[in-house]
């Protein structure tokens, strides 16, 4: 059997500030369909590894791919402006703070970028609105301004605004640890339903029960690098490293106190 | 005593009419200094060092030096340089530029403390820089930004009164007009007062509503 070609392709990234190295020499591939989930303590460097796909944190060394096209190509910076936007509308992210335009509806939330950067008409826009709104459960919450709305809303609606974009991979930035703890399972619920579709998800999250109920494979990180990784069923049940033990260890220990 | 308040009617549409040019004159310069305080402050945050230099330049003058010397220059200085601007219009442009620069600080404070959350979801989504800062933030930061905008168009108001030296016949050279036919300064000065306190209590209803109307989209 020969291996899928990678979906997402992270090679050999580095980063540093400084003299601090926060990634050092991280190799990750994703396939398409495939749900990843990254976990491992705070500054360990998941989030930078998770921005650094769709170049919010870029990197300094090393590549990520996306299909046939490398997203942190280096380009002369009209061009490079150009080639991000261009791919960063197949890359959707969702934000720990949800980050959601105050300004604009719940509506307006979800059909701004459509509209900009793919010409939708206001007909095209609604129905696309309704649609995306639909599937996170808020479509009576269309009209709402975002103040109005619970944490847990408006995740949901986030996930929405970046779905409307039909993008191919969808990050995940520990979309839940805002949230009050009764909050958490709506927007799982909405991640759940995603990974039923196939969408290809790669998930920086402390919540091991939705990695292990939903991913596909286990990324855990320290120190900038990856230390294990395997299926969570392996991951979690019967870890190799004792880093990992040690983190599992004292994570449900803080989970059950 | 010896004062006649009933010289007052036989010269109040000139005084009046003095009004209609004073709140003209307030409001096209209000727009000017608005948009223009956008555009500088979007500059002086995000333009490169060679734009961003000559503006910074044209701000320190607008700030440093009197709004008067800045009429006189604008209308009589220009001339000699083919510009002839109706006196209204370098009223307007006078004004409308030495409170741009104002507002420009406020709104570069303002966009400064827009969440940078914000622009990196707009980024996220594709959007370009100009884009993002378009639609998603300066929105924002023009929200916050309204109550002490506020604060300087009341003070554009009162500082209107300069472009009667340009030959304005808004409400302060209206009062002198008046004056000069009945010779009754006190009178005048006090009717052109109270007219300006109305025409600021009609501005700060504007902008209650305004900010009313902000709070309902929140």
């Amino acid at each position: 059997m020969t291996e899928p070609k990678p979906f997402v392709n992270i090679r050999n990234a580095q980063k540093s500030y400084g003299t601090l190295e926060v990634l050092k020499d991280i190799s990750l591939q994703v396939a398409r369909g495939e749900i990843v989930a990254i976990i491992g303590p705070s500054g360990s460097g998941k989030s930078t590894l998770l921005r650094a796909i769709n170049d919010l944190d870029p990197l300094t060394g090393g590549e990520v791919w996306l299909e046939d096209t490398q997203i942190n190509k280096k380009l002369p910076h009209r061009q490079y402006e150009k080639h991000i936007n261009q791919v960063r509308q197949d890359i959707g992210m969702v934000f720990q703070h949800f980050n959601l335009f105050p300004h604009l509806s719940v509506r307006e939330n979800v059909t701004l970028a459509p509209k900009l950067l793919k010409g939708l008409s206001d007909d095209a826009a609604e129905a696309l609105a309704r649609e995306q709104l639909d599937k996170v459960g808020l479509l009576d919450r269309i009209d709402y301004y975002p103040s109005r709305l619970s944490g847990g809303q408006k995740q949901r609606v986030a996930i929405a605004r970046a779905l409307a974009m039909k993008p191919k991979v969808m990050l995940f930035d520990e979309a839940t640890s805002a949230l009050d703890p009764e909050l958490v399972e709506e927007v799982n619920l909405v991640m759940k339903k995603l990974a039923e579709e196939h969408m290809t998800m790669i998930i920086v999250t402390h919540e091991m029960g939705f990695a292990e109920t939903v991913c596909d494979r286990v990324i855990f990180m320290d120190k900038g690098v990856v230390v294990e990784e395997g299926p969570p069923s392996k991951i979690f049940r019967n870890p190799d490293n004792e880093r990992t033990q040690n983190f599992l260890r004292k994570h449900l220990a803080n989970a059950n106190r | 005593m010896n004062l006649d308040f009933s010289v007052i009617p036989a010269y109040l549409d000139v005084v009046l009419l003095g009004a209609v040019w004073t709140i003209a004159i307030t409001v096209a310069a209000a727009l000017l200094s608005f948009v223009g305080g956008i555009i500088l402050a979007v500059i002086a945050l995000y333009a490169p060092l060679v734009v961003r230099l000559p503006f910074r330049l044209f701000a320190w003058l607008f700030m440093g030096t009197p709004l008067l010397l800045q009429l006189f220059l604008i209308y009589f200085g220009l001339v000699q340089i083919g510009i002839d601007l109706p006196a209204f219009v370098a009223g307007v442009v006078g004004l409308g530029l030495h409170f741009a620069v104002y507002n420009s600080e406020l709104i570069q404070t303002s966009i400064l403390a827009v969440d940078r959350g914000q622009m990196e979801a707009a980024r996220t989504l594709g959007l370009s820089r100009g884009q993002a800062l378009r639609k998603v933030v300066v929105p924002q930061a023009v929200r916050d930004v309204i109550p002490p905008i506020g604060n300087n168009m009341i003070a554009l108001l009162k500082d209107s009164a300069l472009v009667s030296v340009i030959g304005v016949s808004e409400l302060t050279l209206s009062a002198q007009l008046a004056i000069g036919r009945t010779y009754r300064p006190f009178e005048f000065y006090l009717l052109a007062a109270v007219v300006y306190y109305v025409i600021n209590l009609g501005m700060e209803a504007v902008q209650r509503r305004i900010e009313r109307r902000i709070a309902a989209a929140r």
